[in-house]
């Protein structure tokens, strides 16, 4: 909402300046955006200064100037002025400035081989004078300190733009914002000029609201002006259309946009002569078609309001008129419109048509049904003074009766939910000062709510009114209480913000990326789930929820080492979707590591990333967030973006249906399909919400501490073993042999090819036994020893190696 | 003078000399060898009377014992000359780079969540959840935003079904009426989370992070919210002199509403917080309206109280000088490296906020 300070002085009277109107608007809850000058085509006209002025190395005449113009870049301009000088002080233009005299816009142009940005001004170009031989020469005395500012002063009047919230239709007039003011104490709200119209004769033309369900008009009030001369519009009403950034069109439509903008009140001007017989309000049906003010045609669809005559539609009523009807220089006599539309159908229809009109903006947030009579009597004066004419009596069609709305406000009200008190009588002052009425009964106020106030429902609405006039600064500042009832986090919040720490000291860095992504990338990591498409996507390529956070991280993986970064580790934690609707998504922690380790280094053996470098940092982020990792599961499943060979899944134990987390190298013709350009790549994904927390706080979990100071022995075995046969389980069988004696069994030897059968490989494997009750003695420990191998000869098929 | 004591002077004059390893050694086994001198001398105890061998004996062991130390002594003296020899040849450059390490980083988002809960976490606020993909009675209906309100206007939604009934929640207020519809008041949570709009420029992104407060309780008014977000602001920003405004605004959803400026200079095309004339509005607060609180099932005469959503993004860029909210989401390595966080930078009361 735009209007100037001497548009809004003709309603309120106030001895306050700009700079305390202003302020006082942004304090009552009416945001001020700006207050500046309508920007001007000189104001690109700078004040600069020469640096330097050269040859031209290409014309004898032209000269190649360094031009400070008060950025931190000096610009080159080719200029062909004699005067042209070191230290010269002058006018610039900038590329884009239109030069008044030429009207010429400039651009950034090559002059003899040298480009030339913008131009430095003579005063003929600006025509300030006659004045064409050099360039301006302007007084060191009073421009030095000037360089970058503009050199022409803007005169047009300062615009007030306000951000007015929804609720408040009331201030998308001038006449609104005088009032709340007024209200805060900011001036007297003037009284309404008496119109002094003689109405002559009878509005001849018939109005018709049809019975239509849903009846989007509920009242239509017109007028006739008859014998006018449509003409441009006086120099006052022109620069109050114009202050606006809006263009003066002719008197009729500028009158009427400017009663709209000052009394909140649309209107719309008709060609009488055009009206085939009279007018219809009804609802269109499916297929109607006119051709409106904006130079298109619509095509309506079902229970759309529409103002019509007998040869059809006219204009979407609220929305905007049509064409076959529009008023021009030459119309004689007009028909004014003003109606009440209801903002329920006016949204409906301007959403289904994507239509948006100044008109369509007010209406939809509730337009006063009482200032029908008085808009129709401003503008029809107005016009009347500009073009002449005689005016018709009123004419007013209604289906709704409207009354103000009662509302009983318990005065105690505001007190408890603003946490200080108002006297009842300054209430009644604000209230009255608002426009409502009030009446005061025991410890409530009646009240009843201005017609322009749609937005005032309950109780609870009376306190804003009162408090934002009262000022928010009224409101006392009570300490919070540092107490606290429930754990911040819960156990949940606690994984995540544990695990995501947990990943990140492992080398990578925490990125955030959308949630959604390009299909075409997801379709690759998604497996089985469904694509959850968004129906009105930013852009073709970020259409759909993502199944995977790879997608992303893959994406921008590349797009950096595009950018010529290596070794590149990533990681997000985040939702990813399974459906589309609430609920159907989980939290994951996804990383991605690229490259190689050691890579240019002068003491360790540069190496690829491999699986066991993911095994490695999966593993120790789960057992450092708690897991017992004595109890996971390993199994080879991994989805198949990851390298069907080289990739695992690991689930919490044996019996748990879903795993915890994937890992491995990704698949190669993933690779290949994105052209990512790394030596090698690897992927851990972990399910945060699939991971089973213990119910105990570690304090309770912790197990008695137990040790053993009788001697331990290590051993070695090595055993050659089925190449199916995975390691997890050897390890496995041993560990049952004896639970109590056997303390850790590490693998560390993997051996296939040479003296080992093509089928097998040869696991070698050191065993820590040691008991908590004695010291074993030879007997005991080559008792354990053969019963390790025989045990795992006779589960496994395995031979030890001798 | 007695044999023994010839042994023993006799030796610990040898032993002064500079001897190696392994002249000790043969020192050593001429004395406690099988057939050494000292061994011998144990040996003929055998034949004496009680009397002299009980005399004898102690005087052996004392020598014994002496000339044990004294080798024992010389062996460890040889040691350390050899490893002093050993350690001239061992000298590294230890300028030379340490073996390698990847240092990782915590996402700007991230860390300010972090900071935030921390802050809340003071005053009695929990962390509360809620999906990414809301029902449009949660995001709008339930709060007070119908069907036709203009103020859907403002929020520029994505939706997942052309019956749009699906989409991605505009704003993290939703957590407010699952957390409501779930429990029984008081409620005293946060609402930290992702937020998405199909608004895309330089200061727009079509994800954002925000950052919800809710608290009903009896008797909570306005002079309260101020409290807790005068509170809040102070501590975040690590200044204690803020000038923070309230003014009138609007949301659906609270009534009376809020939004709330704090101070800030430009300093060398900085921003600045505290200081200066100019306000930049931060976040957006009010009453919880009675309609919201019928719809959530808590009865508005018995409680009230506030809630207050802020940009989370913005929050980061202001404290920590990030002027591009586009980089948050475009994971270039550089800019993470950047503006990233270590990971044992964790946020905490008793540690401080940030390093």
């Amino acid at each position: 909402m735009k209007f100037t300070i001497n548009w809004l002085k003709q309603h309120l009277d106030t001895k306050l300046d700009d700079q305390k109107i202003i302020d006082k608007l942004t304090s009552i809850g009416l945001e001020v955006e700006s207050f500046e000058s309508q920007s001007s085509e000189l104001d690109k006209f700078i004040v600069a200064k020469i640096i330097k002025a050269e040859k031209h190395p290409n014309a004898d005449r032209l000269k190649l100037c360094d031009v400070d113009i008060g950025q931190n870049e000096k610009v080159k301009v080719v200029c062909g002025a004699p005067n042209a000088k070191n230290d010269l002080l002058t006018v610039y233009a900038p590329p884009g400035a239109t030069i008044p005299k030429s009207q010429t816009k400039l651009s950034v142009s090559k002059i003899r081989g040298v480009t030339s940005y913008g131009m430095l001004c003579s005063e003929s170009e600006l025509k300030l004078s006659n004045e064409s031989e050099g360039i301006i020469t302007l007084s060191p005395k009073k421009y030095i300190k000037q360089v970058g500012k503009k050199y022409f002063v803007n005169k047009n009047q300062k615009v007030v733009d306000l951000s007015i919230t929804p609720n408040r239709a009331d201030c998308l007039g001038v006449r609104g914002i005088a009032r709340d003011l007024a209200a805060a104490g900011a001036g007297k709200l003037k009284n309404k000029n008496k119109s002094k119209i003689n109405f002559s004769g009878l509005n001849k033309i018939k109005v018709k609201i049809i019975n239509d369900k849903n009846q989007g008009c509920t009242k239509f009030g017109s007028l006739l002006i008859k014998g006018i001369k449509n003409t441009e519009s006086p120099k006052w009403l022109k620069e109050k259309i114009l202050s606006l950034g809006q263009k003066p069109i002719s008197a009729v439509v500028d009158v009427t946009n400017y009663v709209m903008m000052d009394l909140n009140r649309p209107l719309h001007a008709y060609d009488a002569d055009k009206i085939d017989k009279g007018i219809i309000v009804r609802n269109s049906k499916k297929g109607e078609s006119f051709e409106a003010l904006d130079n298109k045609k619509y095509v309506l669809g079902d229970n759309m309001c529409v103002i019509s005559d007998a040869s059809g539609v006219l204009g979407l009523g609220g929305i905007i008129g049509g064409v076959r009807s529009g008023t021009e220089l030459n119309t004689k006599n007009i028909l004014l419109e003003s109606a009440y539309f209801k903002p329920k159908s006016i949204r409906s229809t301007s959403r289904i048509l994507n239509l948006d009109t100044d008109a369509k903006y007010r209406f939809e947030r509730g337009i006063d049904p009482n200032s029908i009579e008085e808009g129709l009597i401003k503008a029809a004066e107005l016009i009347q003074n500009i073009c002449g004419g005689t005016i018709s009596k009123i004419n007013i069609t209604k289906k709704e009766k409207s009354n103000h709305r009662a509302i009983k406000f318990p005065i105690d009200l505001f007190n408890n939910t603003t946490g200080f008190k108002v006297e009842v009588r300054e209430m009644n002052k604000i209230l009255s000062d608002l426009g409502f009425l009030v009446k005061k009964n025991k410890k409530e106020l009646n009240l009843k709510v201005p017609s322009w106030r749609p937005d005032i429902l309950q109780p609870i609405d009376i306190v804003e009114e009162i408090v934002r006039i009262k000022g928010y600064d009224r409101i006392k500042t009570e300490l919070p209480e540092k107490t606290r009832n429930k754990q911040t986090l819960n156990p949940h919040q606690k994984l995540f913000h544990f695990l995501q720490r947990s990943v990140a000291s492992k080398g990578y860095y925490e990125t955030v990326t959308w949630s959604f992504t390009d299909s075409k990338i997801n379709e690759l990591f998604k497996e089985e789930k469904p694509e959850v498409k968004i129906v009105n996507p930013i852009s073709s390529d970020l259409n759909v929820l993502r199944s995977s956070i790879f997608s992303n991280l893959i994406f921008y993986l590349k797009k950096n080492l595009d950018r010529d970064a290596k070794d590149i580790s990533l990681f997000e934690i985040g939702p990813i979707f399974s459906g589309k609707k609430p609920g159907q998504q989980e939290i994951v922690i996804s990383a991605i590591k690229s490259g190689v380790i050691s890579r240019l280094n002068w003491i360790e053996k540069e190496r690829k990333v491999d699986v066991f470098d993911a095994k490695r940092d999966v593993m120790q982020t789960l057992i450092e967030t708690g897991l017992d990792d004595k109890n996971f599961h390993i199994k080879s499943n991994a989805p198949n973006y990851y390298h069907p060979g080289k990739s695992g899944a690991i689930y919490q134990d044996s019996k748990s249906d879903k795993p915890i987390a994937f890992f491995g190298e990704i698949h190669p013709n993933i690779n290949q399909k994105l052209q990512i350009k790394t030596e090698a790549l690897i992927l851990f994904e972990i399910f945060l919400d699939r991971i089973e927390l213990h119910k105990n706080k570690l304090k309770d979990q912790k197990n008695k501490y137990e040790y053993s100071d009788f001697q331990k022995s290590e051993r070695d075995f090595a055993f050659i073993i089925d190449k199916n046969l995975n390691v997890q389980e050897l390890v496995k069988i041993i560990y049952k042999i004896d639970n109590n004696l056997i303390k850790n069994v590490k693998v560390f030897d993997l051996y296939e090819g040479e003296n080992i059968p093509s089928d097998k490989k040869s696991i070698a494997l050191n065993v820590t036994i040691q008991s908590l009750q004695k010291s074993l003695n030879d007997k005991d420990l080559e008792k354990i020893n053969n019963l390790i191998i025989s045990t795992v000869e006779s589960k496994t098929g395995a031979k030890i190696r001798s | 003078m007695s044999d023994i004591i010839k042994i023993k002077e006799e030796y610990l004059l040898k032993l002064k000399d500079d001897l190696d390893l392994n002249n000790i050694n043969q020192i050593k086994s001429e004395l406690f060898g099988k057939t050494g001198k000292i061994s011998n001398e144990f040996k003929k105890m055998g034949s004496m009377s009680s009397d002299s061998r009980k005399k004898f004996a102690s005087e052996l062991n004392v020598i014994k014992d002496e000339l044990q130390e004294t080798i024992e002594k010389k062996i460890k003296d040889i040691e350390i000359k050899e490893i002093n020899l050993k350690l001239q040849n061992e000298k590294v450059d230890v300028t030379l780079p340490e073996r390698s390490f990847k240092r990782g980083k915590i996402h700007p988002v991230s860390q300010v969540i972090d900071e935030i809960s921390s802050i809340f976490s003071e005053i009695g606020f929990s962390v509360a959840e809620g999906p990414d993909v809301e029902n449009e009675y949660n995001n709008f209906t339930a709060l007070n935003t119908p069907d036709n309100h203009p103020a859907r206007d403002m929020h520029d939604t994505f939706y997942l079904d052309d019956n749009k009934e699906y989409l991605l929640r505009t704003h993290t207020s939703p957590v407010q009426v699952r957390t409501m519809l779930g429990g029984k008041p008081p409620f005293k949570i946060i609402a930290p989370g992702r937020t998405y709009r199909s608004d895309s420029d330089q200061t727009h992104a079509p994800m954002f992070h925000q950052v919800e407060g809710l608290h009903i309780d009896k008797n909570i008014n306005m002079g309260h919210l101020k409290g807790c977000l005068n509170y809040f602001i102070k501590e975040f920003f690590e200044i204690d002199k803020i000038k923070m405004r309230f003014r009138p605004s609007h949301f659906p959803f609270t009534e009376p509403s809020a939004e709330v400026d704090i101070g800030y200079t430009l300093k060398d095309g900085k921003i600045i917080i505290g200081e200066g004339d100019k306000w930049l509005e931060i976040l957006g607060c009010g009453m919880v309206h009675p309609n919201v609180l019928k719809n959530v099932k808590v009865d508005p005469q018995k409680f009230q109280g506030y809630a207050f959503g802020m940009g989370i993004d913005r929050l980061a860029m202001l404290k920590y000088g990030i002027n591009d909210l586009r980089a948050f989401f475009e994971t270039d390595y550089r800019w993470l490296n950047h503006f990233g966080f270590d990971p044992l930078d964790v946020p905490s009361n008793y540690r401080g906020l940030s390093r």
